[in-house]
């Protein structure tokens, strides 16, 4: 299992449309791929979910991975929510 | 006949196909064999995911990614293994009916986004049911009437059309839109316009008289429906279809050529706006710039002040979509006859000489600042320009550079990246301005002439006003005298003039005010391709030789007169 650190720095955070592109890039992995905000855990290859968790800008984060791909997931993940995002 | 809102021009005439919408009801069983209700949801979300599979290929091909995206999402949705998830649980191990499950678990789904103080999260509630629906279907095996499958020309008619819905458009197969509800600015009537169909929206209950089968017609600029027309009316719009389509395949050509004059003066011609959703048809218009827009529909389509990051969201849009191209947006314009529900304004005499624009900005700072942060934070985006309204003299053009400037002096200790040489202009739009146009043109980058306000305060005529609206003239030699003293002083502090009224627009007036040597002309999109057609057969040394002669009139109808005279030359 790996955990990796990560703020949003999306100005309006993850709302519907950046939502839509942490899904997209959790659901290349085979990992479980989770993220967890104020303690809780949200499933990052749920749109639902990740909409739910209703991130807003410089909203620390932790991105949580288990599986035979998790170190290119927690990578790829981190890259996203800080950077990949507008 | 039916009268409503004309949403997009063109003339229309064909058969009416009526698409109702089935109210379902959804009942709470219990089953024996989950086993069996499973395979059927799968099986249904199957065919739904399929049915999203195309919808989202056709709309990324007719009309872009950034318009497949809310498909896009809708597909994820049905993928989710969290919210299909607890659909399969409450069959599998509550036993309820597959479409009891689904309803309940996406009203909570729903619910919870609703409940979120976010607008953008309170809209995909929405996305939740479209979603539910198109499965809901699939398993009570309703058919909807699907747009894609039409094969026969028709005429659709509805109550109003959902994104998916219009996503499927074939605009070989369909001729107009009619809708029961909406206003120009609903998405029918936008996707109508950068579809170019003729569209009448918010007909009202009246929609009912048309029947599925009559024989209508379609008048997408006056907003008339007319069922079942006598031969002699048919023939007229037969005739009007025809002259529109004659004159729109003429102008088309206009799109992609360059506003210069037959001697080689190139000017620049530019659109006006209210919101980011109408570049796509600037850009198809072929205009070079925006220059004018209106930041108010911003602040009057909520019900809250916009926030620094919505406002962001917005000009950023705009700006990216323009790719390079100037964009000039006008800081907040408001008072007079528009007003905010949300910010109550004392009742005035009057209105129009009160408080309003730069004078309101002012004096709410923190709503200027909002704006100010917003529009210098999105100029990273693009080109942007700033320009304030209603400046009526120097200090308040020294007071509002002021502000911008702390703006951006706070931005850069935040390590905000934006671009440090932003332009900054006004609209010369009270004669006072226009005065001392000489004064103030060494203090900013541009002028933009507001003809509408210009000509209410010189002539002194309220244009809302029936009784004395023939005094309101484009023509009165003072407007035009002022006007050219504007050009003149802006040209001689080598700033650019352009002008952003309705007079810009006016393939009558454009000879004259390219004589004046006006260096932009902003109009409504729609507008723009016909301007070019005047620019580009006219030569500037001609329009120059209109300049002296119409200044030295003293009666506009003489202007009028000589510039008809010239015209027919």
């Amino acid at each position: 299992m790996i955990e990796k650190k990560a703020i949003v720095k999306s100005e309006t955070g993850i709302h519907a449309r950046p939502a839509l592109a942490v899904v997209k890039v959790a659901a290349k992995f085979k990992s479980e791929v989770l993220i967890v905000k104020d303690g809780n855990e949200y499933n990052a290859k749920s749109i639902v979910a990740i909409m739910c968790m209703a991130a807003v800008k410089n909203d620390e984060i932790i991105v949580r991975t288990n599986g035979e791909d998790e170190e290119a997931a927690a990578e790829a993940m981190v890259e996203i929510i800080e950077e990949g995002l507008i | 006949m039916l009268k409503a809102i004309g949403a997009s021009l063109g003339i229309a005439i064909g058969r009416a196909l009526v698409i109702r919408e089935e109210n379902v009801e959804i009942n709470e069983k219990k089953v024996l064999d989950s086993q069996h209700e499973l395979t059927r949801f799968d099986n249904a979300l199957k065919e739904a995911i399929a049915q999203l599979e195309k919808i989202n290929k056709d709309v990324k091909e007719k009309l872009g990614s950034e318009k497949a995206e809310i498909f896009e999402a809708h597909l994820f949705m049905l993928m989710d293994p969290e919210f299909i998830g607890s659909v399969q649980k409450r069959i599998g191990n509550d036993k309820y009916n597959a479409e009891y499950s689904l309803q309940t678990v996406a009203e909570e789904t729903a619910s919870i986004f609703e409940l979120m103080e976010n607008e953008y999260m309170t809209e995909r509630a929405a996305d939740i049911r479209d979603v539910c629906k198109r499965v809901l279907n699939i398993l009570m095996g309703i058919k909807v009437a699907s747009i894609a499958e039409i094969q026969e020309e028709c005429i659709l008619i509805a109550k109003d059309l959902t994104p998916s819905d219009t996503a499927q458009i074939d605009k070989t197969k369909i001729l107009a839109l009619i809708t029961e509800i909406g206003g120009k600015t609903s998405h029918t009537s936008i996707i109508a316009r950068s579809l170019e169909l003729p569209a009448v929206v918010g007909v009202g209950m009246g929609i009912h008289e048309i029947k599925d089968g009559d024989f209508i017609v379609v008048d997408g600029e006056e907003g008339i429906v007319i069922i079942n027309p006598d031969e002699a009316t048919l023939k007229a719009y037969e005739t009007r279809r025809k002259e529109f389509f004659e004159s729109k395949n003429q102008l088309l050509k206009y799109a992609s050529m360059n506003s210069t004059t037959l001697d080689g003066k190139t000017v620049e011609l530019a659109a006006n706006i209210g919101s980011a959703e109408e570049v796509e048809n600037v850009l198809k218009n072929g205009a070079e710039a925006i220059g004018l827009f209106r930041t108010e529909f911003l602040y009057m389509s909520k019900n809250a002040l916009p926030t620094e990051d919505e406002q962001f969201e917005e000009y950023k849009s705009v700006l990216e979509k323009m790719s390079g191209k100037p964009v000039i947006i006008r800081t907040l314009d408001i008072g007079g006859d528009k007003e905010l529900d949300y910010l109550p304004m004392d009742k005035e005499m009057n209105p129009f000489l009160g408080y309003r624009a730069i004078r309101l900005c002012l004096d709410r700072t923190d709503i200027f600042i909002t704006q100010l942060r917003a529009l210098v934070r999105s100029s990273a985006h693009g080109k942007l320009k700033i320009m304030f309204p209603m400046i009526s003299n120097l200090q308040e053009l020294r007071m509002a550079k002021k502000i911008l400037k702390q703006c951006k002096d706070e931005l850069k200790s935040e390590g905000v990246l934006f671009d440090e040489d932003i332009e900054v202009g006004i609209m010369i739009e009270i004669p006072s301005a226009a005065l001392i146009s000489d004064i103030l043109a060494k203090e900013v980058d541009f002028f933009s002439i507001g003809t509408n306000d210009l000509i209410q305060y010189t002539t002194a005529v309220d244009r809302m006003n029936e009784k004395i609206s023939y005094l309101y003239d484009f023509y009165h030699p003072g407007v035009l005298r002022l006007i050219k003293t504007v050009i003149d002083n802006g040209h001689k502090a080598g700033i650019m003039v352009g002008m952003c009224g309705e007079m810009a627009g006016d393939t009558k007036l454009i000879p004259l005010l390219l004589g004046f040597g006006l260096d932009e002309f902003s109009m409504s999109a729609s507008s723009i391709l016909n301007a070019r057609k005047t620019v580009t057969n006219s030569s500037y040394e001609e329009c120059t030789k209109l300049t002296a002669p119409i200044l030295g009139f003293g009666d506009s109808d003489e202007i009028k007169k000589f510039i008809e005279a010239n015209s027919k030359k």
